[in-house]
């Protein structure tokens, strides 16, 4: 089975510290994988460094065998919403419409077929009734399902979610983890970081834990286990016991 | 007014400087509203002031300012850029140190020059004595920029909305913004005729962020900044020629004007409106 990415000796380093130290794992396609560790665990550096966007002390990172800068156009990233300009002159529809950037290249705009499909990707979100709204007047949940659907619009084949959930309604929840099984079940490999242990189980196939380095990778019945995740958390986790039943 | 348009058709001078205040006025709309929706106004001011030994420079070597202003302004965005990656210290701060070295050096170099250059002429600009040379230059300078941000229109919106996203997308962000610099940089050398180095800031932001109050869309905010860039330009220079003004200060206080207008009146961010639609709310309650 072709390997959807492999990581090698992967090593990070933030303003001098180490924050990621060796961390190597290989996982197949179609598969919705959690990326979970405690805070500071670097989740968030190792999915940058696996894009690309921060670089790497040393280490080897491969997307279906390939080098990261020749696949950018098959990877969406959906990244924390905290620094963005909410004031920014853009409505939902267009900024839905950036996500066809990449396909078009330098000197292409985007024309009719373009803005159809942007449409599209909006309603497979829910949020056609809001294409005109300006991005700050929408709530959290509905900001994120804007952000997916900026994602669908790249016609990525891998998709890298950090922190989806946080701070948004139980409903566009739902909304954005059924598109992603969809996704899946079309092939698609997705990366979700998470912290809410609870849901863990229900919504991913494969986990990814780590704390600085790799704790374990794995189906989730192999690394969401209580002698792994206290090793990870450094802390009791009492109340697997009776969710996992080990 | 009727006065003013018929001395337009008889005075060379006053047409070169009516096309000459327009051009600047849509130039500085169009790349002030990247400037401000990057939140990057004090470099606008910063390589507007520090272009002043570049002109200097040019004069003692007798060549057009043209070009030691240019080299000037990309030397300040990178040195700013330096300062700030590899320090400590904040890039507001690093902006004040380099630009205001820039300047002090720029006005020494000036008085030592002697030349026939006239230090205010470059700090508060006079429009009504641009030549025809200034004119053309304005003109081939409007045209690169305006036909680089109509080519890369869509790169220079998603690096200015969400830097992150572009990487991502492998857009060469850096380059972008060293690019957006050098335009800068060219509009504030169109600049100095008609408004001078001082007052650059003021036609880079002002008629920018009265669009912004106006628009939600980045394509709107753009013609309208450039609109009142070139109404602002165009009034400045009827006041400027019929009461004998400075025409720089001129052309910044009708765009003042303007903005104060949007500030008040803008139907969706004028305070007016907001504070009666709060009061509205509150009734309601």
């Amino acid at each position: 089975m072709e390997k959807a990415i492999e990581i090698n000796n992967l090593h990070v380093s933030y303003y001098g510290k180490e924050v990621i130290q060796d961390i190597s794992f290989s996982l197949g396609k179609g598969k919705l994988i959690g990326i979970i560790g405690p805070n500071g665990a670097g989740k968030s550096t190792m999915m940058k460094a696996i894009l690309g966007l921060i670089p790497k002390d040393y280490g080897e990172v491969k997307i279906h065998g390939k080098e990261i800068k020749t696949m950018r156009k098959n990877i969406a990233y959906v990244p924390q919403r905290s620094d963005l300009d909410w004031d920014f002159p853009i409505n939902v529809i267009d900024t839905v419409l950036l996500g066809t950037y990449p396909q078009l290249g330098l000197f292409r705009r985007p024309g009719k077929k373009e803005k159809k499909w942007a449409r599209e990707c909006l309603e497979k979100v829910g949020m056609e009734k809001f294409a005109k709204h300006q991005i700050g007047e929408l709530s959290g949940g509905q900001q994120q399902r804007v952000f997916l659907a900026r994602a669908l619009a790249q016609r990525a084949e891998m998709f890298f979610l950090d922190e989806p959930f946080v701070g948004i309604d139980v409903a566009s929840e739902q909304t954005i983890i059924n598109i992603l099984k969809q996704l899946r079940d079309e092939g698609k490999t997705v990366f979700v970081i998470h912290h809410d242990l609870s849901k863990v189980e229900d919504y991913f196939d494969d986990l990814i834990l780590i704390n600085k380095k790799l704790i374990q990778s794995g189906p989730v019945r192999d690394v969401f286990q209580r002698e792994t995740m206290t090793r990870a958390y450094q802390t009791n986790f009492p109340f697997m016991n009776m969710e996992v039943g080990v | 007014m009727l006065q003013f348009v018929q001395d337009i058709m008889n005075y060379e001078f006053l047409q070169k400087a009516l096309f000459t205040s327009i051009m600047v006025g849509i130039l500085c709309g169009v790349i002030g509203s990247f400037i401000i929706l990057r939140g990057m106004a004090l470099m606008g001011d910063a390589i507007s002031h520090a272009i002043l030994p570049g002109v200097a420079i040019s004069f003692m070597l007798g060549i057009n300012y043209f070009y030691g202003a240019v080299l000037m302004g990309i030397i300040t965005a990178l040195g700013i850029g330096f300062v700030t990656q590899n320090s400590r210290i904040k890039s507001d701060s690093s902006i004040g140190i380099v630009f205001s070295a820039f300047f002090a050096l720029g006005i020494l170099l000036l008085m030592k020059a002697q030349t026939a250059v006239d230090l205010s002429q470059i700090l508060f600009g006079n429009v009504l004595s641009v030549r025809s040379s200034d004119m053309w230059l304005t003109l081939i300078i409007g045209v690169v920029v305006l036909l680089f941000v109509f080519i890369f229109y869509k790169e220079f919106l998603i690096t200015t909305f969400d830097p992150i996203i572009s990487k991502s997308y492998g857009i060469p962000t850096k380059l972008v913004h060293y690019g957006l610099m050098v335009l800068l940089t060219l509009v504030t050398v169109a600049s100095l005729q008609t408004v001078g180095v001082i007052l650059v800031v003021a036609m880079l932001i002002t008629p920018a962020a009265t669009a912004y109050l106006l628009t939600n869309r980045l394509s709107t905010m753009i013609f309208l900044s450039a609109f009142f860039g070139a109404v602002s330009s165009v009034l400045g220079l009827y006041f400027s020629f019929k009461y004998n003004l400075t025409s720089g200060a001129v052309i910044v206080l009708v765009a003042t004007a303007l903005f104060i207008l949007a500030f008040l009146f803008a139907p969706q961010q004028g305070i007016i409106w907001r504070s009666l639609r709060s009061n509205k709310k509150k009734v309601s309650y």
